[in-house]
């Protein structure tokens, strides 16, 4: 019986409390600005503070307030920047889709080591030690610090060991590029089709000591291939987004490092 | 009388913060500037006095005719969180700008020992109705004293030359140390001077 009379009285004693909340949140309920609650419910809810605030919450309260642009949240595009505008009634502008591309193509074989790092399988601790184990310092070190970076699984590694983003999966959050002790990973415009996949400015015969697939600066991508957009600046050919495809491939082509990668 | 010597009891010689070592999470989490603090305290102090009179109505009400004292703490504890979510709204729809301030110690008064601690001191001391009501409120108001104190302490030391790695919370520490020794001073000859005892 005092078990039943134990139950009756907690179980009552809850069942009023909750009842006295329920009606105190229906009388004290705050009304929410209708903008940040449409924002809210459009968000793309990865959280991946890509736009610089601490979350999607966080983005669209700044929005409805008027303390942000819409168009900063890259896994939501240039759709979700044209919803955003209509709601807050404004126009929006809104750059190319980005997405982080790993400017390195050196691999084991392809590269030389220094040294062998027997360490934490980090980018970043190996960097304390002579900038890493590469004979090339401004390459990728293979330990996969922006794999476990990425939100969106989006860098995977290949069977010869180096690491490529998919993307397909990539949001252009730009957490790998900020990981990277050596800069290798940059956002580039989604629509870039060919891509000088190395980051070295090192001069073309440092390049050629350490490295098979290094950018030596040789310029033949520039001159000979004009209309192909490339440019070499300080060592290092950069590619185009809107180079016109026939040529850049001829290019591809002509490269004696096989650097130019077609993506 | 009796009142006032409760009153006296809970704010200075048995306070709770500085003496009973009761809710020191907000002392220390809120106390860094003094408008939060003020806030933290009166929310402090309204959920003591309402969770002693509730509670002990619960108790003298629904457990002890029963015979369900053992049950005390977990009702106790069913009480006060409601009545720490009722503040929560409260100062959702009153004051969303110290609704920010007190942040994550909002709902940890749920389970501040401070709130439960009066609310077993007013049966443990098998006070009345009214004297549990003045026990909480003075519970409160020793908590309010307390925070306010230290937070002006700790905006003080903001400006001074602390060394770095005393700055911040060990420096609010030693702080809160030296002021507990202070209050030592406050003992039961304060209510035989005062002809209260």
């Amino acid at each position: 019986m005092a078990i039943l009379y134990a139950f009756l009285i907690i179980a009552g004693i809850g069942a009023l409390l909750g009842l006295g909340l329920a009606i105190a949140d229906k009388k004290l309920a705050i009304e929410k600005d209708e903008k940040l609650v449409a924002l809210e419910q459009i968000m793309p809810g990865a959280n991946c503070g890509g736009c610089g605030f601490a979350g999607c919450a966080d983005y669209a309260a700044a929005v409805a307030s008027g303390k942000a642009e819409p168009g900063l949240c890259s896994p939501g595009g240039k759709d979700l920047a044209e919803k955003m505008g209509k709601i807050m009634g404004i126009e929006v502008t809104v750059g190319e889709k980005k997405v982080a591309y790993i400017f390195c193509k050196g691999s084991c074989e392809k590269t030389k080591k220094d040294y062998d790092y027997k360490g934490l399988t980090d980018c970043n601790a190996a960097s304390i030690l002579f900038k890493g184990d590469n004979g090339c310092k401004s390459g990728c070190l293979h330990l996969g610090s922006c794999m476990a970076v990425c939100d969106s699984n989006a860098i995977f590694r290949k069977e010869d060991g180096t690491l490529e983003v998919d993307r397909t999966k990539c949001i252009g959050c730009g957490k790998c590029t900020k990981v990277c002790p050596n800069g290798v990973i940059k956002l580039i415009e989604d629509r870039t089709q060919f891509v000088v996949a190395c980051n070295s400015h090192d001069k073309g015969a440092d390049v050629r000591k350490v490295c098979e697939v290094g950018c030596i600066g040789c310029k033949i991508c520039q001159v000979k291939f004009p209309e192909a957009g490339f440019k070499v600046e300080d060592n290092l050919a950069v590619s185009s987004p809107v180079a016109p495809e026939d040529q850049a491939a001829l290019a591809m082509e002509a490269c004696p490092r096989k650097v130019i990668t077609r993506r | 009388m009796r009142i006032i010597a409760i009153l006296l009891t809970y704010v200075f010689i048995n306070n709770f913060i500085l003496v009973k070592f009761l809710g020191l999470c907000p002392f220390i989490g809120v106390s860094k500037n003094s408008e939060s603090a003020v806030g933290m305290g009166l929310a402090v102090t309204f959920v003591t006095g309402t969770a002693s009179v509730v509670c002990w109505c619960i108790y003298h009400g629904l457990l002890e005719p029963f015979g369900l004292q053992y049950l005390q703490t977990i009702a106790f504890i069913l009480v006060i969180a409601a009545l720490v979510q009722l503040v929560e709204m409260v100062l959702k729809k009153m004051s969303p700008s110290l609704y920010k301030a007190l942040g994550i110690f909002l709902p940890l008064i749920t389970t501040n020992c401070a709130v439960l601690g009066i609310a077993i001191i007013n049966i443990d001391e098998s006070y009345n109705l009214i004297e549990s009501f003045a026990a909480g409120i003075a519970a409160g108001i020793g908590f309010t004293m307390a925070i306010i104190l230290m937070s002006n302490i700790r905006e003080q030391l903001e400006l001074k030359p602390v060394r770095k790695s005393f700055k911040g919370v060990p420096i609010a520490f030693i702080s809160a140390g030296i002021m507990a020794l202070a209050f030592m001073a406050f003992d039961n000859s304060l209510l035989t001077n005062l002809h209260l005892a």
